[in-house]
């Protein structure tokens, strides 16, 4: 027992190489990789299969009708495939949410970070945490029952489907997820950053934005970029409550289909796969994940530019 | 009521200052005088409360709950206790700046970083910033160094010259005392000597009260010097009779290195 403890602790004499202990390393690292693979490898396969789904649907429909056509109607006898309509839907419900959820979620985190006591802190975030918990379909049906009668009630024309009424539910979704992440990139900033506003005489609402923001710019970009890919893909409080007729419009007081209302639509009805009106998720998916993409990479960027340095 | 020569020579008074951490009693009944344009440091072993007295100065514990002031300190010529719960931390603040230890320049550029006491005071004009963040990186002597490159961020400055940029911003207010703590401890030992050398032109514009673990440094740039030790003030003179002929043998052992 001793003589073990000994060759564990007394290295003196001793200059070789352990077999047993690079196997042992090698072993977990290897397995550290393939989970860290793991998600590369998902994420491939579904650019796989997006891109070659679209293809049947590209020898059929060519490029430039899909990008320009104002007509989404691939269900209709008379058929159209023009993206845009979905486009326009996506983008006017995401900026309706967003609209809410980022100035929203910036003061609840301004608020949390920098001027609630401890207590307060601790009761509104497991709160607000919370509201990130409730089922999207629960959200639709808010949306669709509860917020669009009471919008009714102030604009007596919106129809009982709406891209506002669905936006804004959706912003309110969508809060939790920028404050929360806001917050935390805000209370990452050191003290000593904010000892030195303070010091030179400023409040904390001065502290906070003109200090600690620029400082935790790079988090909240983040915040702010997961807010719009959360948008851009919600699916369920649009296919609700914004109705699913796709729409050319940017009025949100009209009813549309976003993309992914679409896709659920197609996915859910009884179309035959291998019809082009199957195929047309598959590019309407690819179409998603190409303006999902392009958030993150200007987030990346913006990141980049903006590393935190304290 | 100070009378008139005191107050002239007095910057300010601390009478029977104590300061609670909580429950923690961390100075206890320290009492002295600031004198006007003058530096006075403060030395002492870790731990020993020089760097909480120098924040009483600014109300900087405020902004942690549960600390606790008790007794005064009075700035002169106003002779108002700027502890009292009636007087306003900010205020407090707009006449007496900081130095911090590590150098904590904003992620702003170098401009905006000197400029911003001033902007968070309300200075809008352009000409009169302008001035001011001029006079204050001159007298913090980082003029020349930075004077064709204003709008870089701050970060890419070196550490002295960070450090240099936190004095200027201190400096572009005007305060009546400039606090120190521990400005070189993050430096090398060039960067340092500028930075004393800084020091030591400022007392003419301003009363400088400065931490720090040097000795050396103490010596060569104060005028006064305040001995801590565990919550209390040990001895306070001029700085040549504390460094020469200390009063006290406790003093005299931490000054030659037996202790601390």
């Amino acid at each position: 027992m001793s003589d073990e403890l000994d060759k564990k602790t007394n290295y003196a004499g001793r200059l070789g190489y352990s077999y047993r202990r690079n196997l042992h390393e090698r072993f977990i690292e290897a397995i550290l990789f393939l989970s860290a693979f793991l998600s590369v490898i998902i994420m491939l396969s579904i650019v796989v299969m997006l891109v070659k789904e679209s293809v049947v649907f590209f020898q059929y429909v060519s490029l430039w009708e899909f990008l320009t056509d104002t007509q989404w109607t691939p269900l209709f006898d008379d058929a159209h495939y023009g993206i845009l309509p979905l486009v326009a839907g996506t983008v006017v419900s995401s900026a309706v949410a967003l609209m809410v959820a980022l100035p929203l979620g910036t003061i609840i985190a301004i608020y949390l970070s920098e001027f609630a006591p401890f207590a307060v802190r601790e009761v509104a975030k497991p709160f607000l945490e919370l509201l990130g918990g409730i089922p999207t379909v629960v959200y639709g049906y808010f949306a669709l029952l509860f917020v669009t009668p009471l919008l009714q009630m102030i604009f007596p024309e919106l129809p009982g489907f709406s891209l506002l009424s669905a936006g804004l539910v959706m912003g309110i979704m969508i809060i939790p997820y920028v404050s929360s992440m806001t917050e935390d990139a805000m209370r990452a900033v050191p003290m000593h950053l904010r000892e030195g506003s303070y010091a030179m005489g400023a409040t904390r609402f001065q502290t906070a934005v003109r200090v600690v923001m620029p400082a935790a710019f790079s988090g909240i970009a983040a915040a702010y970029i997961l807010g719009i890919s959360r948008a851009v893909g919600e699916t369920m409080v649009v296919a609700i409550a914004a109705g699913m007729q796709p729409n050319l419009t940017w009025n949100p007081m009209e009813p549309a289909a976003t993309i992914t209302a679409y896709i659920v639509q197609v996915s859910l009805g009884d179309l035959p796969h291998g019809s082009i009106g199957y195929q047309t998720i598959f590019a309407a998916g690819l179409t998603l994940l190409l303006m999902t993409l392009v958030f993150n990479i200007i987030g990346h960027l913006l990141r980049k530019r903006y590393r935190e340095i304290y | 009521m100070q009378n008139n020569s005191e107050s002239k020579e007095y910057k300010s008074h601390v009478k029977g200052l104590n300061f609670y951490y909580g429950a923690f009693h961390a100075l206890k009944n320290i009492n002295m005088g600031l004198h006007d344009k003058k530096i006075t440091a403060l030395i002492g072993p870790s731990g020993c409360g020089k760097s909480t007295f120098l924040r009483c100065f600014n109300r900087m514990h405020d902004l942690y709950p549960g600390n606790r002031y008790e007794g005064e300190i009075v700035l002169h010529p106003d002779d108002v206790n700027i502890l009292s719960s009636k007087v306003d931390p900010i205020e407090v603040r707009m006449r007496i700046s900081m130095v911090f230890q590590k150098p904590n320049p904003f992620p702003k550029s170098i401009y905006e970083n000197v400029a911003y006491g001033l902007r968070v005071r309300g200075i809008k004009q352009r000409a009169m910033l302008d001035e001011k963040v001029e006079n204050a990186l001159r007298n913090s002597a980082l003029w020349e160094e930075v004077k064709d490159r204003l709008n870089d961020l701050a970060f890419n400055l070196s550490g002295g010259q960070q450090q240099r940029l936190c004095i200027a911003r201190a400096l572009a207010t005007d305060p009546e005392i400039l606090l120190f703590d521990e400005p070189t401890s993050a430096l090398d030992p060039i960067a340092t000597a500028s930075i004393e050398e800084l020091i030591a032109d400022l007392k003419d514009k301003v009363t400088i009260l400065i931490v720090t673990h040097n000795m050396q440094q103490a010596a060569r740039v104060s005028d006064f010097t305040a001995y801590m030790y565990l919550g209390e003030l040990i001895e306070f003179d001029e700085t040549d009779t504390i460094f020469i002929k200390p009063k006290h043998k406790q003093t005299e052992d931490y000054i030659t290195g037996r202790f601390g």
